[in-house]
């Protein structure tokens, strides 16, 4: 049996989820419909609604459904028609959304620099919005969004949030966190792919991107993904769970960090002491580039990754490392190993015994290279 | 067909209804959901994971699916995009097609009709407010494209056309063929909204000259959230994206592929190749047969729109002088609408009724019978009985209320 430490890429869908699914699929009506048909959609859709505001502390009527993160992500950072400012470490969807950004830096453990993020706001031309990631999609660092929204306000700047990675890891809470809107996606933490939502603050208005027929309350037009939505409806229902499970992760992600640092001393964790999520390791091993090492491990059975899945599985080296000031043949050489909901010791078993005997095999060719010289 | 929830909180109000609403949405082929099912348990990897095996079989599952696609229409595998649905094709293909003309002063005007789907128009609307002309067009009672009147309004500066293969309300069928060898021959891109045509009637982007098609999941027995932009490559379409990000998609569509969705549209396309000519037959005759009982029944009743040119599973049907709204509160045991979900909950007339130049007293007492895959003949028959009925008792009502 394959190993699968890659939950950043996606998850595995929750047994839960499936069966909210399955009866969604069993319906046939399209939301916007005024027969029992559709009365029956629009009711799984407003219940999954009320499930995900109720997990992020937000009402229902702040959440708009989108396809997903990346969806979510362009529609904040397009519909605002502010400067943008954004960290280094943000995920592609967010760098890429708008053509004019300005780039706030991150320090050596990837923790995005306050001191610069005031400055930027004070020479903005017009008040802004920020966007600045809950938690890394490569490292796992938690960035403090609290100062983030103390500094933003006081220049009268707008924040946006990308909770991804972070949602059924780490609590989250759209009140706690004060910010003006959010990006989640369900597939991260065990609902469907194809489905994700933007929690826009009430009052704030936003302009469209994807336009038609009045759904989602003119944000976002669209027949709205019943069965999508149902399944991320009940995967919000299991956050409280999964978060009460991150100490059990957390302690098997710290293991094989212990672990990895004894059998290869220059291995490089990353970030380790930064907050960090619990299911996260970024690992470095000098000398031998992520592709390579990801390539062994899948021989061997066990899935991690070189970092985010986005790029149309291309590796480059990674822009978050290389923002938090690693060079280039460094962040090339680092991987990412995320756990999840069925993670089990053994998983990190089978992950440690390869990839240290994988770096050991690098000390043995390098010492036969140097016999040989 | 009808479907009971399992669900037990929605069995307050299990449906018992006869579905007779395929052009608002249909069910998921049980073939379809059997396909689909293992994408999302046992085999839920990231597509683009490609360098681990669980991505590689994601990834190599929505080559296959687009291939299904592809087939479906006759283009090239690569040519096929995938989308969450045909909302989000049009806005692409339409805004991407005209931003990247201007940006590359290639032109700024488009024209379309007044009977597309909303979300074509409100594309429209958004490229106004950055300058982008367009002209909207008319079309004739019986809903079909005046090719000289687009012959006509084709400028120098025209970048694209848009026009439904098919419309959603009145099912009828355009000359796609024709309009696409105009636009090839002036040069101007042409982008067809197939939502309602894709696994229903036979297409071919190559023989229609299509250069953009928008294609749905929910209309063809896939589930919602996933659709298709066709995006032609020789020569090329070019398109600004939408959604930006991992680049995913050849750059025109950024965002993880939602794996299940899109295996399940590729086998929704494969069966309706196999099917459609067969199924085409079949619901010719419960159509002919629910329109027959009706006008025995209702013999002042007026058809909508183009009755040969038009899908086998549409009927649009005007009941003179009669109340709608409340015609369709009388049927709750029939899903039936009075035009497009998206803007059901309007009380005006369908803009598209209105386009044919209907009169007010038909446009606002039409309703919209949409038949497909799992319609039986029962089916057909209870229908028309309890819609004849619940007219004749509304017009029963109308005539006690003169006297």
């Amino acid at each position: 049996m394959d190993v699968y430490l890659d939950y950043n890429a996606t998850a595995p869908l929750r047994p839960e989820v499936a069966a909210a699914m399955n009866a969604a699929f069993g319906l046939c009506g399209n939301a916007s419909s005024v027969h029992r048909y559709g009365r029956l959609a629009r009711r799984a859709v407003e219940n999954a609604r009320e499930a995900i505001a109720d997990a992020v502390d937000a009402s229902a009527a702040e959440i708009v459904f989108t396809s997903g993160g990346t969806e979510a992500n362009n529609l904040a950072l397009r519909g605002s028609g502010r400067p943008v400012l954004i960290s280094g470490i943000e995920h592609d969807s967010v760098r890429a959304a708008q053509d004019d950004v300005e780039v706030i830096g991150v320090d050596r453990d990837g923790v995005v620099d306050l001191t610069q993020l005031e400055t930027l706001l004070g020479a903005a031309a017009a008040p802004a919005l920020v966007s600045v990631m809950l938690a890394n999609n490569e490292t796992g660092v938690v960035q403090p969004i609290d100062q983030v929204v103390t500094l933003a306000r006081r220049f009268d700047a707008l924040v946006h949030c990308d909770a991804v990675q972070a949602l059924g890891k780490i609590p989250v809470s759209f009140a706690g966190l004060d910010v003006d809107m959010m990006s989640l996606s369900a597939h991260k933490l065990g609902g469907p792919q194809g489905v994700g939502a933007l929690l826009i603050r009430d009052g704030l208005n936003l302009a469209p991107v994807q336009r038609g027929g009045g759904q989602e309350r003119s944000r976002r037009a669209g027949t709205e993904n019943i069965a999508g939505i149902a399944g991320f409806g009940a995967a919000a229902a299991l956050t409280t769970q999964s978060v009460e499970a991150a100490p059990g992760l957390a302690a098997l992600r710290d293991d094989i960090e212990a672990r990895v640092k004894a059998a290869v001393p220059d291995a490089v964790i990353y970030s380790a002491d930064a907050s960090r999520l619990p299911n996260t390791s970024c690992i470095g091993l000098p000398g031998v580039t992520n592709e390579v090492q990801v390539m062994a491990l899948d021989l061997a059975g066990v899935a991690i990754s070189a970092g985010s899945a986005c790029s149309s599985g291309k590796v480059t080296p990674s822009h978050v490392l290389q923002a938090m000031g690693a060079a280039d043949d460094a962040a090339a050489s680092a991987i990412r190993v995320s756990l999840g909901w069925q993670s089990s010791a053994a998983d990190c078993d089978r992950f440690v015994e390869t990839w240290t005997a994988l770096a050991n095999r690098r000390v043995a060719s390098d010492l036969a290279e140097q016999s040989v010289a | 067909m009808t479907v009971t929830s399992t669900s037990d909180s929605m069995t307050a109000e299990a449906p018992t209804a006869v579905y007779l609403d395929y052009q608002a949405t249909t069910p998921v082929d049980p073939r379809v959901v059997d396909v689909m099912l293992p994408w999302f348990s046992e085999r839920f990897g990231n597509a683009h994971s490609s360098q681990h095996a669980f991505g590689a079989q994601a990834a190599l599952a929505v080559e296959v699916a687009r291939g299904q696609v592809a087939e479906l229409i006759g283009a090239q595998a690569r040519e096929i995009i995938f989308t969450s649905g045909a909302t989000e094709s049009n806005n692409l293909a339409i805004k991407g097609a005209a931003r990247f003309a201007r940006r590359h002063g290639k032109g700024d005007h488009i024209v379309t009709f007044e009977t597309e789907h909303k979300c074509v128009l409100e594309s429209c609307v958004a490229l106004a407010d950055e300058g982008v002309r367009t002209t909207v067009l008319k079309v004739g009672a019986d809903g079909l494209v005046d090719l000289e009147a687009l012959a006509e309004a084709i400028e120098d500066d025209t970048v694209l056309v848009s026009a439904m293969a098919v419309n959603n309300e009145i099912g009828v069928v355009q000359q796609i063929a024709e309009i696409g060898r105009l636009c090839r021959e002036r040069g101007v891109l042409f982008h067809t909204d197939a939502a309602q045509a894709a696994g229903k009637i036979p297409l071919d982007v190559e023989a229609m000259s299509i250069d953009l098609m928008s294609v749905s999941g929910h209309k063809l027995y896939a589930p919602k959230g996933v659709g298709v932009l066709y995006i032609r490559r020789r020569p090329r379409a070019r398109l600004l994206a939408e959604i930006a990000g991992g680049g995913q998609e050849r750059g025109a569509r950024s965002g993880t592929l939602a794996v299940p969705l899109i295996v399940a549209l590729g086998v929704a396309c494969e069966i309706a190749s196999q099917e459609m000519a067969q199924e085409h037959g079949r619901l010719i005759e419960l159509r002919r047969s629910m329109l027959d009982q009706l006008q025995k029944k209702v013999p002042d009743l007026v058809v909508n729109g183009d009755m040969e040119q038009r899908i086998a599973g549409n009927l649009n049907i005007g009941f003179p002088d009669i109340d709608v709204l409340a015609l369709m509160r009388a049927l709750d045991d029939v899903a039936i609408s009075t035009g497009s979900a998206c803007t059901s909950e309007s009380v005006e007339p369908s803009y598209v009724l209105q386009a044919l130049g209907l009169p007010r007293s038909v446009s606002a007492g039409s309703i919209r019978i949409g038949i497909g895959r799992f319609t039986t003949q029962s089916e057909i028959d209870y229908a028309a009985r309890r819609i004849a009925e619940a007219v004749a008792a509304q017009r029963g009502g109308q005539e006690a209320a003169a006297q």
